[in-house]
This record gives structure tokens, sequence and C-alpha cells, in this order.
């Protein structure tokens, strides 16, 4: 009898193995080209993202040259290689500071709302009966609102901030992860290495964070890039529509809105930030894309 | 069925209220900011008091809501705060300008996706699907107000062959709903797309469609005749919830063509704190979306006869 629970429970690994594994299964990656091109595209991003102090050229919020075309030289030293905007700050400066914006809000509020709903997935999906039936409808009306017409009515509201973004995003997008989580643990805790855990006496929590979820990461991780590249979306959308991280500070959706009345006449302030954002969000439904493939081929 | 229908709309009605009163909520939990909006910012503490008693705001929240409930079931929406005029009279129009440009969204976008992704499905894992596939995520990645940008850039900028701004201002004129419908439709057909090859790839491994092949029927009457049935119940449901996300592309593509559509009232509504106006336009929103998704479950059940006759 002991046995058979040791074979079926394997200790849970510390963190540095956990690492380890992760990075072995990014290196399944190199079996699927579109991932590796999407991995590519969020490393580049990454990378500037990190080094943006040592990368851009200029202050991103330095007033220099207004209207300066891509390519002009600037009077005391430098290139503005992508152009100014019309206060005259450096648009490629201020395109690699807004990569680490983005890359620092967006996986952020992606993890608030990872936490929200995982949490409430595992409850509903473990325990069942009411408390299932309780959070199942409350996510069911909150996922009948058009997404950004409750993004508009609470950022409205309550104000924009970099904090009301982050929380307006989990407010609405937890209850989509929910119901993922809860589908996996609804298959999952049937399980006998669960049983086994029970048996054990093991807490109700432990066993869902420790025993279920691990097993569940697989369609997860998928969902993680997927939904990195909704919520970037989302950032963009409200510094678009106005709603987004107030200015100064570089923020690309920001960027296209304050510059878009002049895009007839001075293209690129506009349409590189619009390439930036494309090109991020490509990468994370690539690298997506080639997670799914992978893990199906298995 | 007719107890599936039932419990549905009983569902979609239940979800409607609590909505409601969510939003209400909200917005009108704190009378003195509804009297703040309404008066504007600068009127005065005894301004307010007045307007408050003349329009009942100092009955408890539970009267204030049912007389509120009441008065939105009986169509009157209350007044705009911007526009000086019953919510309806800017509501209606507005709503039924969205609509033509979601009619027309619809009519490219079905034909084109569901094209692309029946040709992609029938042969999975050929060169002709795998570029499908990465076009379909290619243009999914490009939001809209990045492609309302770039398409202006070429077409009005460049080659200036259409008008940059929708407004209508000298009536119809269909060349200001080209870009519009361009830029919706270049990122909502990927979904589509991708959920059609999906389906219509596990149509193509059924033993069905194998059996057909065996018995020597033209590949062309397998597609059309015993696969196609099938594969195109799943995307029926898809396009019917696409509703609930062009709702949300509208606000972004009436904003930035200046199209006067119900997206861009809802956006300056919220902007401009238009209390009853963003109640009127919130619920017609949660209407449109919860509406379509209750027609796509009750569609999908009868277009699956397994789940119909069970």
């Amino acid at each position: 009898m002991a046995n058979s629970i040791t074979a079926t429970t394997s200790p849970a690994p510390s963190f540095g193995e956990a690492l380890v594994r992760v990075i072995k299964s990014l290196g399944l990656l190199r079996e699927s080209p579109v991932g590796m091109v999407g991995a590519a595209i969020v490393g580049f991003w990454v990378f500037l993202a990190i080094f943006a102090p040592l990368l851009a050229p200029f202050e991103p919020n330095a007033t220099l040259q207004p209207f300066a075309k891509p390519g002009a030289e600037y009077a005391q030293g430098g290139t503005f290689w992508l152009g100014t905007d019309h206060l005259g700050r450096d648009v490629l400066s201020r395109i690699i500071w807004g990569a680490r914006t983005v890359l620092t809000y967006a996986p952020l509020a992606t993890l608030t709302a990872y936490i929200v709903g995982i949490l409430m997935g595992l409850a509903a999906g473990y325990y069942r009966g009411i408390p299932d039936d309780i959070l199942s409808r409350i996510s069911d009306i909150i996922l009948s609102f058009p997404v950004l017409v409750l993004y508009i009515i609470i950022i409205a509201t309550i104000g924009a901030s970099a904090l009301n973004i982050i929380i307006a995003i989990t407010f609405a997008s937890a209850p989509g992860i929910m119901r993922i989580v809860r589908g996996l643990v609804l298959d999952l805790r049937n399980r006998d290495y669960v049983a086994a855990a029970q048996t054990r006496g093991e807490s109700s929590w432990r066993i869902m964070l420790v025993e279920i979820l691990p097993n569940a990461r697989g369609p997860l991780i998928v969902d993680v890039c997927l939904r990195l590249g909704y919520v970037i979306i989302t950032i963009g959308v409200l510094g678009f529509l106005g709603l987004g991280l107030p200015p100064p500070d570089p923020d690309w959706g920001g960027m296209i809105n304050e510059t878009r009345q002049m895009a007839l006449a001075f293209p690129h302030m506009t349409v590189f930030p619009c390439i930036a954002i494309s090109s991020l969000i490509l990468g994370f439904n690539l690298l997506a894309d080639g997670l799914r493939e992978i893990s199906l081929r298995d | 069925m007719i107890i599936l229908i039932l419990k549905r709309i009983g569902f979609m009605i239940i979800t409607m209220l609590v909505v409601s009163m969510l939003l209400f909520l909200l917005l009108e939990f704190n009378v003195d900011s509804v009297a703040a909006k309404v008066l504007g910012q600068y009127s005065l503490p005894e301004q307010r008091e007045v307007w408050l008693e003349e329009h009942g705001y100092n009955r408890p929240l539970y009267a204030r809501y049912v007389s509120w409930l009441g008065n939105f079931m009986r169509g009157d929406l209350g007044e705009s705060v911007r526009f000086k005029v019953p919510v309806g009279e800017v509501l209606w129009p507005r709503l039924w300008n969205t609509a033509i440009l979601a009619f027309w969204v619809f009519m490219f976008m079905i034909p084109l996706s569901l094209v692309l992704g029946i040709l992609a499905g029938m042969r999975e894992g050929s060169k002709l699907d795998r570029s499908i596939s990465v076009f379909s995520i290619l243009t999914t990645s490009v939001p809209e107000f990045a492609s309302a940008v770039l398409f202006s850039a070429v077409f009005v900028f460049s080659l200036k062959w259409l008008p940059g701004t929708s407004s209508m201002i000298d009536g119809f004129d269909w060349k200001q709903l080209v870009l519009p419908v361009i830029v919706l439709l270049t990122y909502g057909f990927g979904y589509i797309a991708r959920m059609t090859r999906a389906s219509m790839a596990e149509v193509m491994t059924t033993q069905y469609i194998r059996t057909a092949v065996l018995k020597g029927i033209p590949y062309k009457d397998v597609i059309t005749k015993h696969a196609l049935r099938n594969a195109l119940i799943a995307p029926f449901t898809v396009i019917m919830l696409q509703i609930n996300w062009l709702l949300s592309g509208v606000i972004v593509v009436e904003f930035y063509f200046a199209y006067k559509g119900f997206g861009a009232l809802l956006l300056e509504a919220s902007l401009n704190q238009d209390v009853f106006m963003i109640e009127a336009c919130a619920m017609v929103a949660v209407f449109v979306a919860v509406a379509t998704q209750t027609i796509a479950d009750v569609g999908y059940t009868y277009l699956n006869p397994r789940i119909r006759f069970s």
C-alpha cells in the first residue's frame, strides 16, 4: 500500500528543478519553426526593454527638435533614426522605452488575473456544488459584457492609472481563466494521485495547489501567451482611446493617439509605434501557436 | 428544445437584471456625484440639492433602482447631459449606423473566413494550410487601432484613393465605409477562419469521411456533401459570438474614423460622464451580446442532431 502511494505521487519539485524543466520544455520549441520565430520576436523586445537605458539614443521625454523626418541629424550630435514627434521627442527612444512600459504592465496584469482566475477555478472545480455555481454565474455575467465596454466603463469611473488598468484587466480576464482552470480541475480531481493525497489527509488547498495545479500547466502555458497578446492589445487600445497610462511616459498606444491627427502629414510618428505593438503581439501569438502544436504532438 | 429555449431566455433576463443592478450601483450609488455630473462641476450645493429632490434622488436606493428600471423598460432612458435631448433620440440613429457597418463587415467576413478555413482544414498540414494559418495569425496580431493607422497611411496618404474620415456629414457615402469595414475585417476574420479550420480538420479524420473516400466518391463531393454539413456547425457559434467582439471593435474604429455610430457614442458618453447615456449604451451592448450568445446556444443545439434528439 505504501509503495503504491509513493509510486503515484512524485515529490513536488524544488524551484530549481522546476526551472530546469521549463527551460527543457522551451527547448522543444525548436521543433516548431513558427514558435521559434515567435520566441525570437518576443526575445527581441524583452532585450530592448531590459537594456532600454543603454540602447535608446536619446532621453524618451526630452524635447529636442519637433517634426524631424526619419534619419535626420540632430544638431548636437546623434541621428533620429525614426524621426521625432510633434513635441520633438525621439520616436525610436520612445518605442524602446515603451517596450519597457508594455512589458512591465502586461505581464503584471496577466499575472494578477491568473492568480485570481486560478484560485477561482480551483475552488469551483474542486469543491463543485454551491461555490462552483456562485463563481460560474459571476463569471458568466462578467463575460457577457463586450470586453472593451467593460474596460471603458471601469476606467472612466475609477480613473486612468497604472494600478486601475491592472485592476480592470484582472477583473475582466479572471473569469475566462477561471473557466479554463475549472474545466481542467474537473478532469484532474478524479485522478489516483489526488485520491492518494486525500487519503494522506492533505488539506484541500494543498491538494489543489501542489497536486492538481502543476498537472494543469500545459494548456495554461499556451493560454498565457495568447492572453499576454490580448492584454498588450488592451493596454494599447486604452492608451489609444486616451484612457491609458498617464503621459508623458512612453506608451505605444498613447503615442499613436497623440500623433494620429498628424499621421497624414507625418506618418512616421504613428506608423512605427503601430508596427512595434503589432510585432510584439504577433510574437506572442506565434509562440502560443508553436507551443500548442508541440503539446498536441505529445 | 422548447425547455432549452425558455431556460436560455430566463438566464438572459437574469443576466440583464444583474448587469442593470451593477451599472446602477456603479454609476448612481453616490447621488452627489450624479448631481455633479448632470449640473456640472461648478454647480452650487444648493442647486444640486434642489435637483436631487426634484428628480426623486432622496428616496432609498432600492426605490430609485425600481423606478429607474421601470422607466428603462418603458423606453424612458433619461436625458443626455451632453446632448441635452432624450437619450433615445441620439442612441437609436447611432445604433442604426453601427448596424450598417456591422452588416457589411459580416457580409465579407463570413464567406472569406469560411472559405479560407475550409481550404486549410481540408488537407491538414499541407502548405496551403500552413500559409493560411500563419496569415490569419498575422492579421489577428494587428489590433484595429494599428491597422486603421496603417491602412490610412497607404490608402489615404500614399494612394489618395479613400477619404480618411467617415463622418458622413453630406449623407451616406460608401467610400467612407470602405476603410472601417476593411479594418474590422482584417482583425476579425482570422479567428473564425481558425475555428472553421479546426472543425473541418476534425471532421476530415472521422470514419465516415474515410468510408466515403474509400467508396470512390469524388473528393469534391466528399467535401461538399459529407464533410461541410458537420464542419459548419461549430463556426456558426463562433460567428454569433464574434458579434460580442465586434461591439468592442466598433468603438475603436468609429473613434478613429469619426464614424457616427454606437461605439463612438459609448466612448464619448464615458469620457464626458454622461451618466444616463452610459447606462443606456451599456445595457444595449450587453443586450446584444447576451442575445447573440443565446441565439448561438439555441442554434447550436438545433443544428447538432446528436444534442437535439438526446
